[in-house]
């Protein structure tokens, strides 16, 4: 007998008990469904936190100031007003950083905006025209802050796109003047929507420039100092290079001769991404092992009805011995039959799995990343399950005798 | 299969050899303490073509002697030679061979598989045997034709009278050219119509050179073979030969 006949026999055999054979599928059903679910889920918000990530700009380095110690008290990161225009300034001079293609640095602070009857409260960010080629944001309307805006200490603003349907509705808002924290400032442009990211959300923000910014609207230690330097390197590959380039220069800038500690930290997207990766790997791992008891629970539910098909075919069993089938025969024959129940219940579970991420995905507004090598895998799995659990009582029957079979009633 | 399928299948023993030959054969089983010894040491010779049938009330060891017979099951002593091999040293693969290609069996309970059509209920010997698709049907529809039964060979065994499906069983054992047709109670489940048909099949088989052994408690049954063998309590006691045809045309008449 051939694997094709096997096949065709374990087939029929299956089909011969269509409700228990269903039943049976179910629980291989639910099981694949389940994992693919929740691995798809995973590697949608993986995606998804990786677009944010990617959003923040390309080939990004943030620079941030170390902590301080107070009283013997080390504040958090970036306690510390250690980052200075002047850092900002050296790190745009290309002979000692030729890998850095653009410096934006960043002061940031709640502040209020009002136009006539409308208030509006929102993170004000002052920097200087590298930031819309930095953290890669276009405008869609008007310009962005220019490098004279920033040396002449011009009264403009650009606002996020939330930011200015707060405050203008549906109105054009460029041209208007609102003022922000008691200083009129002109607004010359709208970003384009950005999205929300882990550095907040992008499309409710004004950007002023960091002269104005300091000066003007903040005031005090925002005089000189700097929160956030963004670097952009020139390229991918550039990127480490770049990363040492900032660190050699700012450790210069600050005096610091052990460059194990510097008083800034530079992090890269890759290590965002890596951290974000890392979290919502565990957390997808953590689920679809929950989702694959499911899968152990149906593989238990093959052995259980092959047991009982075994049990019940034992004249046919005799039968087909006495017929001159060979154990080794008999045992292929009910190992495939449990494998067909298997492929069955994960097909259906495929089909399921692929319809449900669609649903789910649209009630619940996530992506859910259905990826062909996942569905091939979970279909081997499928039938691996089912071979798995078909072994105990494919040799059961295998070892049944032949007499012992055809006697039995 | 191991085997090549498209080796030629010994029917016939070497010339002067028996067909089957049991040598002082017996059969113990252990049930739990008790040793119970089913079938003494026997021996029988029965010769190619012979019409046999073994007669014993329940209990007497003739199923026993029928599955050593039949390679079912293995003697505790002795030596049983099958058409000049010695099947007692074989192994459970060798066995299934064995019962494969030379030994057609046929049931008292019919043993056809309900969810599959006749023909294919008789191609089922030829897939372990590992006969081609297109070689399995024709040989399976000629074995239903044997049989007359070649209109039925897409009924399924409930659609069957059970004279027919009998029948089917016998093209089943058939379909393999064995050596041997064992048949057990093959009429124990049929009304005196089928008796008498299935009985004129054995006999018209026997007449066309096949070696039967039948296997019966009902001495109407015996009477269709040329040669009955009696056990009591595990024991040969008698052996004698019968006239064939009275004993068919009478198994017809009498209600069994």
């Amino acid at each position: 007998m051939n694997w094709w006949e096997t096949v065709r026999t374990g087939y029929d055999a299956v089909r011969a008990h269509r409700l228990r054979s269903a039943l049976t599928m179910l629980g291989i059903l639910i099981g694949i469904a389940a994992v693919m679910l929740t691995v798809g889920l995973g590697l949608g918000a993986q995606a998804t936190i990786g677009a944010q990530i990617n959003s923040l700009g390309s080939n990004l380095l943030v620079v941030t100031p170390g902590s301080t110690t107070t009283n013997g008290v080390r504040g958090g990161q970036g306690s510390a007003a250690t980052l200075t225009m002047a850092d900002a300034t050296a790190l745009t001079d290309e002979q000692v950083a030729p890998d850095v293609a653009g410096v934006a640095p960043t002061v940031q602070r709640p502040g209020s905006l009002a136009v006539a009857g409308t208030n509006w409260t929102t993170s004000v960010v002052g920097t200087t025209e590298d930031w819309s080629q930095v953290r890669a944001r276009t405008v869609t309307n008007g310009r962005f802050l220019s490098a004279d805006d920033v040396s002449g200490k011009a009264a403009v603003v650009v606002l996020g796109s939330t930011t200015a349907a707060e405050l203008f509705g549906e109105e054009n808002a460029v041209g208007r003047t609102v003022t922000v924290s008691g200083v009129p400032m002109t607004v010359v442009g709208i970003l384009d929507p950005g999205g929300s990211s882990p550095l907040g959300d992008q499309d409710d923000q004004a950007v002023v420039p960091i002269s104005v910014a300091a000066e003007r609207i903040f005031g005090g230690t925002a005089r000189g100092t700097v929160q956030t330097i963004f670097v952009q390197a020139e390229s991918t590959e550039a990127l480490s290079a770049a990363h040492q380039e900032v660190s050699s220069l700012l450790l210069a800038m600050h005096r610091i001769t052990d460059p194990t500690a510097p008083d800034f930290t530079i992090t890269t997207q890759q290590s965002i991404l890596d951290i974000a990766n890392s979290i919502t790997g565990a957390l997808t791992a953590v689920l679809s092992g929950i989702a694959g008891i499911s899968l152990l629970v149906g593989g238990i539910g093959v052995m259980n009805i092959m047991l009982v098909s075994v049990t019940e075919r034992i004249r046919e069993i005799g039968l087909r011995k006495a017929l001159g089938a060979t154990p080794k025969v008999i045992r292929r024959q009910f190992l495939v039959e449990a494998a067909v129940l298997g492929l069955a219940g994960g097909i259906a579970g495929v089909v399921v799995g692929v319809a449900g991420s669609a649903a789910l995905s649209n009630a619940i507004g996530q992506p859910i990343v259905v990826s062909p090598s996942a569905t091939l895998m979970a279909l081997a799995v499928s039938i691996g399950i089912g071979l798995l659990f078909g072994v105990y009582p494919a040799s059961r029957a295998a070892r049944l005798a032949p007499i012992d079979a055809l006697r039995s009633e | 299969m191991s085997s090549d399928p498209t080796a030629p299948i010994s029917t016939t023993p070497a010339v002067g050899e028996p067909l089957i030959q049991l040598e002082g054969t017996s059969k113990t089983y252990r049930s739990g303490e008790l040793q119970v010894t089913a079938l003494q040491p026997t021996t029988l010779r029965v010769d190619a073509g012979e019409f046999l049938a073994i007669m014993g009330p329940s209990g007497s060891g003739k199923s026993t002697l029928m599955n050593v017979l039949g390679c079912l099951d293995v003697a505790s002593s002795g030596t049983y030679r099958l058409a000049g091999s010695d099947v007692g040293s074989l192994s459970e693969e060798e066995l299934a061979e064995i019962r494969n290609r030379r030994i057609g069996f046929v049931f008292q309970q019919f043993n056809l598989l309900a969810s599959m059509p006749a023909w294919r209920n008789v191609e089922l010997p030829l897939c372990y045997a590992g006969v081609s698709r297109t070689e399995r049907r024709e040989r399976a529809l000629a074995a239903l034709e044997r049989v007359g039964l070649a209109d039925r060979s897409d009924h399924r065994p409930g659609e069957l009278s059970g004279g027919q499906q009998q029948r089917v069983a016998v093209a089943r054992a058939l379909v393999t050219e064995p050596a041997l047709l064992l048949a057990d109670e093959p009429t124990g489940n049929l009304d005196s119509t089928s008796t008498a048909d299935v009985l004129g099949l054995l006999a018209e088989l026997h007449d066309a050179g096949r070696t039967i052994v039948l296997i019966t408690h009902e001495d109407d049954v015996a009477a269709a073979a040329d040669r009955i063998v009696r056990l009591h309590d595990g024991t040969v006691v008698s052996d004698r030969s019968n006239a064939p045809r009275a004993g068919l045309h009478r198994a017809g008449k009498v209600p069994s």
